[in-house]
């Protein structure tokens, strides 16, 4: 289960709170409209934005003072999540060993052919599409198979047809991983979350149904979908 | 957010380097003042600045129709004009110096040339000499500047003007100087302060009572009178100056000049007419004024070849080695800074910047007062040559580390956080083949100028273990011209080979 116990963070006028949890295996959106603080949430359970206060706990430990590669967390960014000058092997290895001394390279050849890039390794991600990208970076994070994958719209850029594919791999490849998906889509929300968080005026709210959610929307939410 | 290994780096890198330059000035005070200050040491101070001046406005003044000549028109050979502009900067100071001696010293062209018109003789040495190779030396450096303001003006005013029918006049009125006035003060105050500190100009084309420099008199009083007690005032003199001026400059956003794209297509309009044919006479006037002294050295240098003295090779090797060492220290350090200041740490910066308060010549009379009591100079001249020499070019390879640094932190940091690459690792997997360009880059510039130094060495080294620029010197000082010219070409070989070399690695297995 993560626990965020009585977080805040404040950055000159910008402040966020939440105080919830969920538990290991669940689908969880996080919506709301752009600069409530939804990546900033990502950011801080992740290890990139500093606490004012508060606990973050993983099975009951403090995660909070850890660094971000010792968290039991994956996160997928917006951007950049390879190194471009690394071949996607390479950049599969690095979820493995961080330098790249001891990788099991058959393994990192099984996990590019679930995700459907077999073969490929040799390529550097400059020479990959969109959607191949994203599903290197996928493949990388499950070879780490951390308990927690965090999503920080990794998908946007990708047309629906391609975005609904990804979000179908990632549902197959979880597990039971506690997956966290930052969103701005609806339509993301309700095909892959069970439940929902709202990000909005400074808080981010206890997660709900999604389909309850949107089959009565709270104010801030009425507002964002207009 | 700066933790871990690198944090740790870059503040035991900031305290070693805070702690090399404040330490031989902490010397130097202690030892300063037995005396006071003579009316020679106001002397040295007041020619200091006035030399440093005139260089700054004659530098300027010379830049500016000429970054204005390069920005509007286009030629064959423009592109190649730009980048040797770049030379003299890697240009051992020496040689430049004995370049302008052939062209416009007793015996050079310009003054034959003048004698056979029946003209009185133009001299090289004092006040007018100095300036003229600090403008030699920087003015390439103050074009590249002022040329980066000209073309940073955006197009979409260049359009607003064509499309308000503006012509040559207005442009320069409503465009280009309100441009300068941004760009200009930088400028000057980058060329003030190299020139503030210039040793090897001034130990040659200098000197006397009416033309030494601080750094020079420094020398004097070590090698000469052996007056420790007012080397060490003196020095103290020349950080005033220099910290002065560096604290000015820190008002001014100082312009890098050296990389950056210089082929930006810009839409200057091309006047025709007279100003097409000034433009025209300024670049070639320019790339005389660069090529004659430099074709000098190569024409009279070319037989002295052959018969160079026995001295020369292992000063060569001497010089080598000190590139060799001082170029990872100076870069390696500046990186560890340059990485430290990107994931934020801010004390790094004004650590960064502290050589340039200082000179070669001071930092080495506070080590000369360190290690005098206790062995001969002689014997530690190379370790403190590598010494000076990283800790004075390190500022350099930090300012061009830092935007790369910056932009590594910016788009890989939190991947790198994130899947726990850090330490070694990361500076093998990450830091290294993200950075190499500007890493070979600033390598080759540290390394040729550490090549080309004459500086800290003239205070320690002994009739032996000369470098290759202070053995031209030496030459120089027994008029011993031609062997000198033949050394300085093998010192121009070094300097560039080294700088190809690394320049050449940072662009290697450029695929990413």
């Amino acid at each position: 289960m993560l626990t965020l116990e009585g977080l805040r963070v404040v950055q000159d006028d910008f402040q966020l709170g939440a105080d919830w949890s969920v538990g290991a295996g669940e689908r969880v959106a996080v919506i709301g409209p752009s600069g409530a603080g939804k990546s900033t949430l990502l950011g801080a359970i992740a290890g990139f934005v500093p606490l004012t206060s508060g606990a973050i706990r993983w099975q009951g430990a403090r995660i909070d003072g850890l660094a971000p590669g010792a968290r039991p967390l994956s996160m997928l960014f917006q951007d950049q999540n390879l190194f471009p000058h690394l071949s996607v092997a390479q950049n599969l290895g690095l979820g493995l060993d961080p330098s790249l001394r001891r990788v099991d390279w058959a393994a990192v050849e099984t996990a590019l052919e679930r995700v459907g890039l077999a073969g490929l390794g040799a390529r550097r991600p400059g020479q990959l599409s969109g959607g191949q990208a994203s599903r290197a970076a996928l493949a990388r994070a499950l070879l780490r198979a951390r308990p927690v994958l965090l999503l920080d719209e990794p998908f946007a850029a990708l047309g629906p047809a391609l975005k609904a594919e990804m979000l179908a791999l990632v549902e197959e490849l979880a597990g039971a991983a506690l997956v966290l998906m930052v969103t701005h889509d609806p339509t993301d929300a309700q095909r892959f979350a069970g439940r929902t968080v709202l990000v909005a005026d400074g808080v981010a709210a206890p997660p709900v149904e999604t389909a309850a959610l949107f089959a009565n929307p709270p104010a801030a939410l009425a507002a964002y979908l207009g | 957010m700066a933790r871990g290994a690198g944090a740790l780096t870059a503040r035991i890198t900031a305290a070693a380097l805070a702690f090399v330059t404040l330490g031989p000035l902490a010397v130097v005070m202690a030892q300063a003042g037995s005396g006071g200050i003579g009316a020679a040491d106001w002397a040295a101070l007041r020619f200091t600045l006035w030399q440093a001046a005139w260089s700054a406005v004659a530098s300027v003044v010379c830049a500016v129709p000429l970054a204005r000549a390069l920005a509007r028109r286009r030629f064959a050979g423009r592109s190649l004009l730009i980048s040797a502009l770049g030379a003299p900067f890697l240009l051992p100071v020496i040689v430049a110096v004995l370049g302008l001696l052939a062209v416009f010293g007793r015996a050079g062209v310009v003054n034959v040339g003048l004698r056979a018109l029946g003209l009185p003789e133009v001299s090289i040495f004092g006040l007018g000499g100095v300036v003229l190779a600090h403008v030699f030396l920087n003015m390439p450096l103050a074009t590249r500047m002022i040329l980066q303001g000209w073309q940073a003006v955006p197009g979409e005013r260049l359009r607003l003007a064509e499309s308000l029918g503006f012509g040559p006049r207005e442009i320069w009125r409503h465009i280009e100087v309100p441009m300068l006035r941004d760009v200009l003060p930088g400028a000057l105050l980058a060329v003030f302060a190299i020139c503030l500190t210039s040793f090897a100009v001034v130990l040659v084309l200098g000197g006397g009572p009416g033309a030494t420099t601080v750094e020079l008199a420094i020398y004097q009083a070590v090698r000469f009178e052996f007056d420790l007690g007012k080397a060490a005032l003196l020095a103290v003199l020349q950080v005033l100056a220099c910290g002065v001026a560096v604290g000015l400059a820190g008002l001014f956003t100082v312009p890098g000049g050296f990389g950056a794209g210089l082929d930006r297509a810009v839409g200057l309009p091309q006047p025709g007419g007279w100003r097409r044919v000034c433009d025209a006479v300024v670049i070639a006037l320019a790339a005389g004024f660069i090529a004659g002294p430099l074709l000098a050295v190569v024409w009279r240098g070319a037989p002295g070849l052959l018969a160079l003295p026995g001295s020369v090779w292992p000063a060569l090797a001497a010089s080598v080695l000190i590139a060799v060492l001082a170029a990872p220290l100076a870069v390696g350090g500046a990186l560890a800074l340059a990485l430290g200041r990107a994931q934020g740490l801010r004390l790094v910066e004004p650590v960064a910047m502290l050589p340039m308060a200082g000179s070669s010549l001071v930092l080495g009379t506070g080590l000369f007062l360190l290690v005098f009591p206790w062995v001969s100079p002689a014997t530690v001249a190379l370790p403190v040559t590598v010494l000076v020499t990283a800790v004075m070019a390190l500022p350099f390879a930090y300012r061009i580390l830092l935007p790369e640094a910056r932009a590594l932190v910016a788009d890989y940091g939190r991947l790198a956080a994130s899947l726990g690459l850090q330490g070694w690792p990361a500076l093998r997997l990450l830091v290294v083949p993200r950075l190499r360009r500007a890493l070979g880059f600033a390598l080759g510039l540290v390394a040729a100028l550490a090549v080309g130094d004459l500086g800290v060495i003239a205070l320690f080294a002994a009739e032996r273990g000369a470098t290759l620029p202070l053995v031209i010197q030496r030459l120089m000082g027994a008029y011993r011209m031609e062997a000198a010219a033949g050394a300085a070409l093998l010192l121009v070989a070094a300097a560039f080979a080294v700088f190809w070399i690394c320049d050449r690695w940072g662009r290697g297995h450029a695929d990413a």
